[in-house]
């Protein structure tokens, strides 16, 4: 059996739900964002795959853009839990839910 | 053969005169709308001028108008049609004004004593500190009369109609601070109110059956016209049309049964009481039925319950009359009556004679309004006559000018009321009214008898004025005692027009009338029994006259053991049969439980209830839903997943 | 083919590591572990500046990232519960249903054969030139976004952190 484009799918498939349960799962926010970058990289295999398929570049442009993007908001987002860290001394995401009922 | 140009000036003038018209009322609803400027910026003093003076150039303009429809052919009009207020096809209303015969008359009354009676209201209201708002009312009434008058159709009547009953809720509560004037005038809009209804209903079935007849058309002429047709399409209807405009003119006229607030109405001051309840709004009703002649005479029916009630009220109020010590109450039932006697008149057939006493009784009974105004004045506002007497002294003019109204009213000849109220006297007779008759003359007697007794206990005999009062005793001033002269004059020389057959030149007045009132054909009468008629209806007055100087005059005294006498009659005089408790009962008090059963249940429950239900709903709602938001990053997420999560789903069964 | 799945699986095994331990230097480890043979797989697929890019940017600069910052906050070991909460359990669940959606969704509508890739198919060369023509506007979009996000970092950071 040949590795055709469907297995790479699915194991991308696959990192994308590991990635959500690590979102939903953990409590500390740092690895919260881990799990974030864990999704992205499994929509980059998808972009990637299907490119090699369809033959277009399109498909590896946009991985280019999406890893920048993910970069930017990783820097950003680390800036914020410092921030948050120097207010209220957790990283604990269950602590931080100002915007509560 | 006139030359041409004098036909083309004529025509001229006539044209110049229609397209007036309309100032007639315009003139004092600007004197109105000055009022509200002058009382809203506190220059009183501009009303003085704005006041009386958009009344008399309204007069004037009456006059060039009525002059004007002199020159034209008898039964012709003018006719300003000022703009459609309604199209809608087939019914199409436009408000214009018309000038005939009838509304000649109206007119000159309403702006003539009108006028004398805002000049009287300069002196009487000077110390008041409401006087900007007061003529600023009296304008916006007059303006309102004249455009019930002047109306060319029944919805421009109504206008008018509505107007003088909020202009009369108005000024007699005028001084609305006490709250038994402001439940005078309440009682007034209310009782008006009733008759109003059924003025409506009456206009929306006559509509609908002139619409049967191919003409939906509610003008007069289109009315009177069709009249003969729509009582032979539908003669029950023509009875049942009257009849409610019948009960509607009892509201405005202050018959029974809703003649109560009348007396409740002496609240407001005295030139209101003169004006509306003399001399026009109360005139209101016997006009509208005298307008609408040739349709009531195709309903015997109607015209003899018109005639019956005129009768019964007239002696009605009349024995009311003969208990009651305030002075403006005597002459408040004294009005009742005497509408009696022009709603009698009507209903008999003599519309011209039921018109010509409305044009006499503005005359003196303004005159006698004005006096006891005079009166309460000098008294430092004390109006129970059994303070007074004496009074001649002090006020010679009042004195002279209320003893020629009371001259008046008795009908002692050659004075105004007697040539009208021996005429509707006549008629009745004349139609075969015996009853009516009787009734009438009976009345008659008691108005001579109750006026002249306010008179000797106000100005004859010992003074029996209250020693603090006495001191203030003084004659009113020319702007007060002015009016009240001119208006003795025109009580002396109204009946003038209207002589009986034969004498002089006849009864001018009611040919004057006869085009445009409807002709009842009745059964002449030989001039040897209308002579004896007179003679027994001017034996009546001076019989009531004698026998009020020989109870109060000669012999005081007679009345007090009278009245112990017959005790039981005279409580229930004084309390005006307990009409008033009467009503309270039958209908007031079940009308205020089912009012407060839809206050307090439907709206404040149930109404209130449903609105304040949703808003709750929406917030207890609200309260569940908002515990999603919990503020937990990860939640959000978890959201956002099943979202995802269904859509894929969802794609994935629908392709 | 069995390098392929020889890859998938360590690549699993990391992911899961990431998820699930309970330290987070160990976490950021196995990231990077992950990320290195996702870089692989991109190889794989013949996408080689891609590929690079990947160990580059991510490996080579987040991580590092990541594991500055964890040091500086001084992060402890999560304390955590032996059993799944309520809400964890939904989680899961919802994760392994959108895993089974789309596996099948992947394995239904894949086609059969896949054909050979020209030559210089993800190279440097075939990246830049889609990527400084058609995507132009994007690519300095996206310089001004990397600027963008320098400055909020900066500004969002410069509170000193109490000690």
């Amino acid at each position: 059996m040949t590795v055709s484009v469907e297995h790479y799918l699915v194991l991308a498939a696959l990192l994308f739900a590991i990635g959500c349960a690590g979102v939903l799962l953990r409590r500390n926010m740092i690895v919260i964002l881990m799990s974030v970058e864990l999704m992205l990289n499994a929509v980059n295999i998808t972009f990637v795959a299907l490119a090699r398929q369809t033959l277009s570049m399109a498909g590896q442009t946009i991985v280019f853009f999406v890893m920048t993007v993910a970069a930017a908001e990783v820097a950003v987002g680390l800036a914020i839990f410092l921030a948050i860290y120097a207010q209220r001394r957790t990283v604990n995401a269950d602590e931080i839910s100002l915007l509560r009922w | 053969m006139s030359p041409p140009t004098d036909h083309a000036t004529t025509a001229a003038a006539v044209t110049l005169a229609t397209s007036l018209l309309r100032w007639i009322p315009l003139l004092p609803l600007i004197g109105s709308a000055c009022g509200i400027f002058a009382a809203t910026t506190g220059r009183s003093k501009l009303v003085h001028v704005t006041g009386p003076g958009s009344v008399l150039l309204a007069f004037f303009v009456s006059l060039f108008a009525v002059a004007q429809l002199w020159t034209l052919p008898a039964g012709g009009a003018l006719v300003d049609n000022v703009f459609t207020w309604i199209s809608v096809a087939p019914l199409h209303i436009d408000l214009s004004f018309r000038v005939d015969a009838l509304t000649s008359v109206m007119i000159l009354i309403i702006t003539g004593i009108g006028f004398l009676i805002h000049l009287y209201s300069l002196g009487y209201m000077h110390h008041d500190a409401d006087e900007a708002r007061f003529f600023c009312y009296l304008n916006l009434f007059v303006a309102s009369m004249l455009i019930l008058v002047l109306a060319d159709s029944l919805p421009v009547v109504f206008i008018g109609w509505e107007g003088v009953g909020a202009c009369s809720y108005l000024l007699i509560g005028f001084w609305y601070q006490d709250t038994a004037n402001a439940d005078a005038g309440r009682k007034a809009m209310i009782a008006n109110r009733v008759g109003d209804a059924a003025f409506l209903i009456g206009m929306f079935i006559l509509l609908w059956s002139m619409h049967d007849l191919g003409a939906a058309s509610l003008r007069f002429e289109d009315i009177n016209r069709l009249a003969p047709q729509l009582a032979q399409h539908a003669p029950m209807v023509v009875t049942v049309v009257c009849l409610l405009l019948l009960f509607g003119a009892t509201g405005k006229s202050a018959q029974i049964p809703l003649y109560v607030w009348l007396p409740d109405a002496m609240a407001g001051p005295t030139p209101v009481s003169a004006l509306i309840h003399a001399a026009t709004m109360v005139t209101a009703g016997v006009y509208m039925i005298a307008r609408l002649s040739p349709l009531y005479v195709f309903s015997p029916e109607a015209l003899l319950v018109v005639a019956t009630i005129g009768a019964v009220t007239a002696l009605f109020a009349a024995t009311m009359a003969l208990v009651q010590n305030d002075l403006k109450k005597i002459l408040a039932y004294s009005t009742i009556s005497q509408i009696g006697y022009m709603v009698l008149g009507v209903g008999v057939g003599a519309f011209a004679g039921g018109v010509f006493h409305l044009m006499t009784h503005a005359c003196f009974k303004a005159l006698l309004f004005l006096g006891a105004g005079s009166v309460m004045h000098a008294m430092s506002g004390e109006l129970d006559i059994h303070k007074m007497g004496g009074l001649k002294k002090q006020l010679p003019k009042t004195r002279l000018t209320f003893l020629v109204g009371c001259l008046a009213i008795a009908g002692v000849p050659p004075l105004a009321a007697f040539f009208s109220k021996d005429l509707i006297l006549e008629s009745a007779f004349a139609g075969g009214h015996v009853i009516l008759w009787a009734i009438g003359l009976l009345a008659a007697g008691m108005t001579a008898f109750y006026m002249f007794r306010a008179y000797f206990l106000a100005f004859e005999g010992e003074s029996r004025v209250d020693h603090e009062t006495a001191h203030h005793l003084h004659e009113s001033p020319s702007t007060m005692t002015i009016p009240l002269m001119v208006l003795a004059v025109l009580s002396i020389v109204a009946g003038w027009v209207g002589l009986p057959h034969g004498v002089l030149w006849g009864n001018q007045f009611g040919h004057y009338l006869e085009p445009v009132l409807a002709h009842v054909p009745h059964h002449e009468v030989a001039g040897s029994t209308v002579l004896m008629l007179t003679l027994v209806t001017t034996a009546t007055a001076l019989t009531g006259i004698f026998v009020a100087y020989s109870f109060y005059l000669k012999s005081p005294g007679t009345a007090d053991r009278l009245a112990e006498r017959f005790h039981g009659i005279y409580v229930l005089l004084w309390n005006k049969y307990w009409i008033d408790e009467l009503y309270d009962r039958l209908f007031i008090t079940p009308y205020v439980i089912f009012s407060k059963f839809f206050w307090k249940v439907v709206d404040a429950m149930l109404i209130d209830g449903v609105v304040n239900g949703v808003g709750i709903s929406v917030g207890k709602t609200a309260d569940v839903w908002r515990r999603a938001q919990t503020g937990n990053v990860q939640h959000y997420a978890a959201a956002m997943l099943l979202g995802a999560v269904f859509t894929c789903g969802l794609y994935w069964w629908l392709s | 083919m069995i390098a392929f799945f020889f890859i998938a699986i360590l690549m699993i095994a990391s992911a899961l590591t990431v998820v699930l331990h309970r330290n987070p230097i160990y976490s950021a480890l196995a990231l990077v572990n992950t990320l290195f043979l996702v870089a692989v797989v991109f190889v794989m697929l013949d996408a080689e500046l891609i590929a690079m890019l990947q160990v580059i940017v991510y490996a080579g600069a987040i991580v590092i990232l990541f594991l500055f910052v964890i040091m500086l906050l001084n992060v402890d070991t999560e304390v955590r519960s032996a059993r799944l909460s309520k809400f964890g359990t939904l989680g899961l669940a919802l994760a392994l249903l959108l895993a089974l959606e789309l596996g099948v969704v992947a394995v239904v509508y894949a086609p059969d054969q896949i054909a050979e890739a020209p030559a210089g198919f993800g190279s440097t060369e075939a990246v830049a030139e889609h990527l400084f023509t058609t995507n132009m506007l994007a690519f300095e979009l996206t310089s001004l976004l990397l600027l963008v996000a320098v400055v909020g970092a900066v500004v969002m950071a410069r509170r000193k952190v109490e000690s």
